[in-house]
């Protein structure tokens, strides 16, 4: 292949080419070859992603934001609650249009979360017990963090075509690897002496990972998450060049039109997502102890329906290995 | 090794029948563990060498040892001598590098892996050092553990947690998380958990040296009064003589992975093998360790004196006993075994005694510590 110019022992480089670029743009024939086998998945996926989207779109709005809150108030307290109101309030007052396009988008970050989450917890899991596992794991991660997106949408768009599934594919890339690292960090940083006392009381691999591990990951796992949902938003602009609807849509259509003023407007909308998103997931991650109530059930808008109806009271010991 | 072990004891709750029978044990961390044992055995290495040539460390060195039904067995080492090694091998935590544990009679290296499981959760109770309760749970979770491991109903489970709380004396907290509690609180939880699947086995690891000095003295007698109602097989580890005096039935010391003595209290303090045992022991009181038995001289030598006012002890008991004895007269303390009369204990020899000082003993059987 490089045989024709002269080697150089000091530019060994531009004298040698293996042809790298050719067989990497081979990707792209083999996506499009391979199209038809993935459709029932992405028929799945896709509509999957429209019952959410239209699900969010039936809720009135203002019902929508009393169910925010209640999820506020249970997850993270009354003040982030009412932190929450107000945000979707100011969000809804924006423009007339945005509510729409916010659920849309929602939706979106929505499904890429949940599918994060199926993935992204067994591998953290894995990772955390197995030190080769997690060799293994790590470079893939840096790469999904650091590739630029746009080299990673055309194999995808090639495959899967334009549209919600390949946008939720792509943020998942991006916005996977948190999870897998913080939940790999807390399964690693639980106390090795309360294994070992786990262990010595007779407990299998699986009791120990469900009983306790886990349990005691959750707060790392709940950052992780946390950073998940919010790296998934910051997507949703790149995902939108591959025709995903919603806000990020708008601020790329006003992009090509220097309609400032849209893109400010749909801008400041991804930011009160994410500021409503992450203040009710950093909440999650609190212990009951830490809001001062002993278990999750006894906080928040179940701890006052059940106080209502008398059931916490009786409910002073519950099956073991609840998680808070 | 085992051919030094002298303890002979005589109590009722105990039995001779090993329940844990230790055979030559060794233990080798490190990548080529395998290859420093044939080393070990075939040339006779030394600790260094096998450091030095193989990159290992020998934790538990050729260890074999019996503990017998209801017994407490206390290994004494300092930090680094391998005594948690050690523990750890009974209840299969660590995988030995060569001998075997047998439990009942079963070799416990060669149960599945169910099965050890099962043996873990009823039939050894073990409590640690850092106490390593569980925090996500409460009191009573953390004491009905080893119960849901092995799906105990939850009714049944509770109720047994409840007594073994109880036992311990912390009835009222089962609500509570561990950090909400005091250290010996904690370490009662601890205790509570051991106990609650009612084990025939305890594995204590160095349970009391966490605490402060009052603490551990109250859990030391609690210990101490529970496992004589108990009757537990109990293996009991600590780097404080004075604890493994106070509650072992027998206490073997434990150097650099090796065992170097095993023997009762009184054995270990009156017959040290070697100067390290001997420094250990040095500051020892032998108060309540040495019998009137272990210093009494010979009756016949007071022939012809009238011992009839003399005051009048048993050969069991101890020196803190026969020193009230002497404050409270002038005669010399006549040693009866029922009617009869077996030696005498002079104030001289008295003082010799509580020295440490027996060169002339009339050599009787040593009487165990205390009779349960």
């Amino acid at each position: 292949m490089a045989e024709e110019k002269s080697f150089s022992l000091l530019d060994p480089f531009s004298t040698v080419d293996i042809g790298l670029e050719d067989s990497g743009d081979t990707i792209k024939q083999w996506a499009i070859e391979n199209r038809g086998s993935i459709q029932p998945f992405k028929i799945a996926l896709n509509d999957l992603i429209v019952q959410i989207e239209s699900l969010f779109l039936a809720i009135p709005p203002t019902i929508m934001i009393m169910i925010f809150a209640l999820i506020a108030w249970q997850t993270a307290g009354r003040r982030t609650a009412i932190i929450v109101i107000v945000a979707m309030f100011v969000l809804g007052f924006l423009s007339p249009q945005i509510w729409a396009l916010s659920m849309t988008t929602i939706a979106i970050v929505v499904s890429a979360v949940v599918l994060c989450v199926i993935i992204g917890l067994p591998l953290g899991i894995l990772a955390g017990k197995s030190d080769v596992f997690q060799m293994i794991l790590r470079p893939v991660l840096d790469t999904m963090q650091t590739i630029p997106a746009f080299v990673y949408l055309v194999p995808v768009v090639m495959l899967i075509g334009i549209g919600n599934v390949s946008g939720v594919l792509v943020t998942i890339v991006f916005a996977l690897p948190p999870l897998i690292r913080l939940t790999s960090l807390g399964i690693r940083g639980v106390d090795a002496s309360v294994v070992e006392a786990a262990r010595a009381f007779g407990a299998s691999p699986r009791q120990i990972l469900m009983k306790v591990e886990f349990p005691l990951a959750i707060p790392t796992i709940m950052a992780g998450l946390n950073q998940t949902i919010m790296l998934s938003l910051s997507m949703v602009v790149i995902a939108s060049m591959i025709s995903v609807k919603g806000l990020g849509n708008e601020v790329l259509r006003a992009m090509g039109r220097l309609d400032s003023g849209k893109a400010i407007v749909s801008g400041l909308g991804i930011v009160i997502l994410a500021v409503v998103l992450d203040r009710i997931t950093q909440g999650l991650g609190k212990t009951g102890r830490n809001k001062d109530h002993r278990h999750w059930w006894q906080g928040g808008p179940v701890g006052a329906v059940l106080r209502l109806t008398g059931a916490n009271r009786t409910s002073k010991f519950r099956k073991q290995g609840d998680t808070q | 090794m085992s051919e030094r072990k002298t303890g002979k004891h005589a109590l009722g709750t105990i039995r001779e029948e090993p329940v844990i029978d230790c055979r030559g044990l060794w233990k080798i961390f490190g990548k080529r563990s395998e290859e420093a044992m044939r080393a070990i055995l075939a040339d006779n290495l030394g600790k260094i060498e096998i450091r030095d040539r193989f990159d290992c460390v020998v934790g538990v060195k050729d260890a074999s040892f019996t503990v017998n039904t209801g017994e407490v067995f206390c290994i004494m080492g300092l930090s680094g001598s391998g005594k948690s090694t050690l523990i750890r091998h009974i209840n299969r935590l660590i995988e030995p590098t060569r001998g075997e544990i047998l439990i009942d009679g079963q070799p416990v290296n060669s149960l599945s892996a169910r099965d050890l499981r099962q043996m873990r959760a009823s039939r050894i109770g073990m409590v640690f050092q850092n106490m390593a309760l569980m925090p996500h749970r409460t009191v009573l979770e953390n004491v009905g553990f080893s119960l849901e491991v092995r799906g105990i109903p939850a009714r049944s489970r509770i109720e047994t947690a409840r007594h073994a709380l109880e036992v311990v004396d912390l009835e009222g907290w089962d609500d509570r998380y561990p950090d909400e509690l005091s250290g010996g609180m904690q370490q009662r939880v601890g205790l509570a958990r051991a106990f609650a699947a009612d084990p025939e086995i305890l594995l204590m690891d160095e349970p009391f040296s966490a605490l402060d000095p009052l603490i551990r003295r109250q859990l030391q007698d609690k210990f101490k009064s529970l496992s004589q109602e108990m009757a537990k097989t109990t293996v009991f580890i600590t780097h404080d003589l004075d604890e493994a005096i106070r509650i072992g039935n027998r206490i073997a010391i434990m150097k650099d992975g090796e065992l170097v003595q095993i023997g009762t209290p009184e054995d270990i303090v009156t017959n040290p093998v070697d100067d390290y045992v001997a420094d250990f022991v040095a500051g020892i009181s032998k108060l309540n360790l040495i019998s009137a038995a272990r210093i009494m001289e010979p009756v016949e030598r007071f022939d012809g004196q009238d011992r009839t006012g003399w005051p009048v002890t048993a050969p069991s008991d101890e020196l803190e006993y026969l020193v009230d004895l002497s404050i409270g007269s002038d005669d010399p303390i006549l040693v009866k075994d029922g009617d009869r009369e077996v030696g005498v204990v002079t104030s001289k020899t008295l003082l010799r005694g509580i020295k440490g000082e027996f060169d002339n003993p009339m050599l009787q059987q040593p009487e165990g510590p205390e009779n349960g």
